[in-house]
């Protein structure tokens, strides 16, 4: 091994803190966007006394609770990585990053009593007081993400501190490191990335159903609920990823100019799609002038700052890296947004989803193509942070432990989380098979008289 | 510096209540595991499942406060803290995932060989995670963590005073979770189970009690200032712990209905005697509480959180047990 012990230690560390984080916040997805389908289909059968419907909320709210047993253990590893890997930015920064995770807390206690209510509620509560059981848990869904993506944000724009000569923090204005000046478009985005992950992909299950030729109503509405509210979160989520790019070509300059392939600060600047940079050359890229500037400012005189002004030493590594990941997002975000633009055209024609074999055949892969986006766009903010792990104030390399032994710890986390991954998939398989062969029995009454329920 | 006192008594409450509510669901993974084969061990393991089943996931928030506060509160301490323990902590974590993964998919593994690695997955990693976290407590009662971290990856917990407080801590799990199984059982009216788990509660509590014997005897060379402490200022806190560990004994025996109540309070009364015999240390004898505080205006924050999460999380539990109590939930045999 060439690189010295302590650099290798540190990519070790960044590779376990980003798998972990990235095999969490699939689960966290479906944890903030899947109750929300769930209660939306529970309501609609209340109302429309759909028992398909209902059916639907009550099947979701198993694979739910499962969800949360494994997003609840991946994000507990989460916390211990935060002092076993980054000691050093937990001594300095701990007291500023734990303002919005002690936040989180509140919101993590209530969802995990809330789903307790929900998921063991179905039998002896009333349909009424059941269905409101199912609102804190959107709720704290939504304040979850805010306090988590809250934290993440202000790594990427630190504010609300004071710090003494030595550096060390002496006032912390809780309600600035909250909002900060990231938080207001990384916050929605991800909000919005949430439910359109637990759309997409809840819809793309039923679409590869549907392309089996089960074509009954639970199938149906199964598509049809989860992909209407991915329908609506689409073009939002495209509006609020433009306002985080405009930002960050402010804020962030050295990460947008990588991830656009800036080099040199001027007007006109090239838009470019694909490619690769091989010294300062974009290589097999297909490039618009004049587009970045526009996209950026409107126009194709303003000035763009290139990784010219960006010291050599503040620059992330990797910048190939970055601009294919956020490619995959812009792209993954162009396809879905025209299969959603399709669907809504044809709901709005003919009160029906489209009949081609090829929206379904899209639809089946909308639910893996989004978590790609998902993934992608946290590649561009953390490694385009780099070699900041809170910006400007605290780099990666003076942020992690001086214990060795993380390869073993990295490869068992990847171990067990294989593991844990195959298991969740299979168990959600085996879940949905015996659906299926229970069929129709147990779609009779899931709000039952307690005289039926001494089967357990 | 009030704060300070403040912050460091409300993270002793957090550590307490994981203690007692995780503690117990640890130990109840314990008594899964020894249950023996399939056949034989079928009943308790049930008895035990029904049991644990609808809040085991809010229990176990707990151990996240516990991180978060220490890490907002005390950071420099708790940067120690990771830095030198790195693998206990790893292996606690693992712990963590194991007994979550084994528990998420037991209930919908069907067949017995797959249900048996399940459990058996889910009961071992109720071990792990109580041992380790002893063996850090172990550490920093007996000064292996320095305060500017970075202390020794694994002398600081491989030693036999933090291996032996690592043991208790999976005795008082069993223990604590063996009473509470009496309790259910009593209540549940079912005597077969109550003088099956009454058995185990008396054999935990005759372990754990002769391991914290033990460990006050390791302690006095270990530690001596720990020691002096233990037997001096915190001296009262131990003798009631031992008091009521006698009373919940007397109660398991009796039939009664306080043993729980009691169980608790021994168990409650250990960890404050070990604050307070460490007080005004975070680190004996290396760091004070106020010498790692962060500033005071993290610290007033931290009480604001604290209370809106008094005031939005009790109505929502007492919700729970009202219902739970009412018998208005019960599982979705979907
Ligand atoms: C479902 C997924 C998804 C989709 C369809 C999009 N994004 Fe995104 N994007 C994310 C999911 C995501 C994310 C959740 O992964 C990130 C990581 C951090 C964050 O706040 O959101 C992200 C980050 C992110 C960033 C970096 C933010 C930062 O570093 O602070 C930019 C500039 C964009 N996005 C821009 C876009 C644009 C212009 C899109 C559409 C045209 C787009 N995103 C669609
Ligand atoms: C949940 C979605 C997230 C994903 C997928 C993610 C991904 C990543 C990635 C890819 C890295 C490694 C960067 C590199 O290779 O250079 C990283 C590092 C890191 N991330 Fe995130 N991140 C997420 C959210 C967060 C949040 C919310 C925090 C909150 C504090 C956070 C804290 C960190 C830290 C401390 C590091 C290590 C230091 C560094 O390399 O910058 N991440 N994360
Ligand atoms: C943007 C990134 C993140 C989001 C949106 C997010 C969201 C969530 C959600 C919704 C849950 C509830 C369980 C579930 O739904 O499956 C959860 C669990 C958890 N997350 Fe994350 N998370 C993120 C990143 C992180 C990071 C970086 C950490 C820690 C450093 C973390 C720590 C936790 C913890 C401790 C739990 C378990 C709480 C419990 O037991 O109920 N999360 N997360």
């Amino acid at each position: 091994m060439s690189l010295p012990l302590a650099a290798s230690e540190l990519l070790l560390a960044r590779q376990q803190m980003a798998f972990t984080l990235g095999f969490h916040i699939i689960l966290a997805s479906l944890g903030v966007g899947l109750p929300a389908i769930t209660l939306i289909a529970n309501w609609w059968g209340l109302r429309k006394n759909d028992d398909a419907a209902i059916t639907l909320a009550r099947r979701w709210s198993h694979a739910m609770a499962l969800l949360f047993a494994v997003g609840a253990v991946t994000g507990t590893v989460l916390s211990f990585e935060m002092g076993v890997l980054w000691p050093r930015l937990m001594a300095r920064f701990g007291e500023v990053l734990g303002v919005p995770f002690a936040v989180e807390g509140i919101f993590f206690f209530t969802e995990a009593i809330f789903v307790g209510l929900y998921i063991y509620g179905w039998k002896r509560l009333s349909p009424r007081a059941h269905l409101l059981t199912g609102i804190p848990i959107v709720i704290a869904g939504l304040g979850g993400t805010l306090s988590v993506v809250a934290a993440n944000s202000w790594m990427n724009q630190p504010g609300g501190i004071t710090m003494d000569s030595a550096g060390k923090v002496t006032d912390v204005r809780p309600l600035e490191v909250i909002f900060n000046g990231a938080a207001g478009y990384e916050v929605p985005h991800m909000l919005l990335a949430a439910y359109l992950v637990a759309g997409f992909l809840v819809a793309s299950i039923y679409a590869v159903g549907w392309l089996k030729g089960r074509r009954d109503r639970i199938h149906k509405l199964g598509f049809l609920i989860p992909f209407t509210v991915a329908t609506i979160a689409m073009p939002l989520q495209f509006l609020v990823g433009d306002t985080a790019a405009r930002a960050i070509a402010v804020d962030q300059p050295a990460k947008f100019a990588s991830m656009e392939y800036i080099l040199d600060t001027g007007p006109n600047q090239t838009e470019w799609l694909g490619g690769v940079l091989v010294g300062s050359q974009v290589k097999f890229g297909i490039g618009i002038p004049d587009l970045d500037s526009i996209l950026v400012g409107f126009s194709p005189s303003t000035v763009v700052t290139g990784l010219d002004q960006i010291p050599e030493d503040e620059r992330p590594p990797a910048p190939t890296l970055l601009h294919l990941a956020f490619d995959a997002m812009v792209g993954i975000a162009s396809a879905l947004l025209l299969l959603v633009g399709w669907f809504a055209f044809s709901w709005w024609r003919r009160r029906e989803p489209p009949e081609s074999v090829w929206f379904w055949r899209a639809s089946a892969l909308s639910g893996i193509g989004c978590i790609v986006a998902l993934e992608s766009g946290w590649i561009v903010t953390e490694v385009g942070r780099q070699p900041w792990v809170v910006h400007g104030l605290l780099r990666t390399e003076d942020a992690v432990t001086g214990a060795s032994g993380i390869a073993v710890s990295l490869a068992a986390v990847v171990v067990l989380y294989t593991v844990l991954g195959i298991g969740t998939i299979l168990a959600l398989r085996a879940m949905s098979r015996r659906w299926r062969t229970e069929g129709l029995t147990e779609q009779g009454v899931p709000y039952g008289p307690p005289a039926d329920e001494e089967a357990t | 510096m009030s704060e300070v006192v403040g912050i460091a008594v409300l993270l002793w409450v957090v550590v307490t209540l994981y203690a007692v509510l995780a503690g117990a669901d640890f130990g109840a993974g314990m008594w899964d595991l020894l249950a023996g084969g399939a056949e034989r061990g079928a009943r308790p393991r049930a008895f035990i499942d029904r049991v644990l089943t609808p809040v085991w996931e809010a229990n176990h928030v707990w151990l996240i406060f516990m991180l978060v506060v220490t890490w907002t509160a005390f950071p420099q301490a708790f940067a120690a803290i990771t830095s030198t323990l790195f693998v206990p902590l790893s292996l606690a974590a693992l712990g963590v995932v194991l007994r979550g993964a084994g528990f998420a998919f037991r209930h919908i593994v069907r067949g017995t060989p797959g249900q048996r690695a399940m459990g058996a997955t889910f009961a071992g990693a109720s071990v792990l995670t109580p041992f380790f976290m002893g063996t850090v407590v172990g550490a920093i009662a007996t000064g292996g963590v320095p305060p500017e971290g970075g202390g020794d990856q694994v002398t600081s917990w491989l030693n036999l005073p933090s291996v032996a407080i690592g043991a208790l801590m999976v005795a008082t799990c069993a223990y604590i979770a063996a009473v509470f199984l009496v309790s259910e059982a009593r209540k549940a009216g079912d005597p077969e189970m109550q003088g099956y788990f009454r058995a185990r509660a008396l054999a935990a509590a005759a372990l754990a009690g002769g391991l914290a014997a033990l460990d006050l005897v390791l302690m006095s060379s270990a530690s001596p200032q720990l020691y002096a402490d233990l037997t001096g200022q915190a001296l009262p806190l131990v003798i009631i712990s031992a008091a009521l560990g006698l009373g919940a004994i007397i109660q398991v025996l009796r039939g009664g209905g306080w043993a729980r109540t009691l169980a608790v309070g021994a168990v409650t009364a250990v960890i404050w005697g070990w604050g307070v015999a460490q007080a005004p240390d975070i680190l004996p004898g290396t760091l004070t509480f106020d010498q790692a505080a962060a500033s005071s205006s993290t610290l007033i924050t931290l009480f604001v959180v604290f209370g809106a999460a008094v005031l939005l999380v009790a109505p929502s539990l007492a919700l729970l047990f009202s219902l739970q109590q009412r018998e208005l939930l019960g599982e979705d045999d979907h």
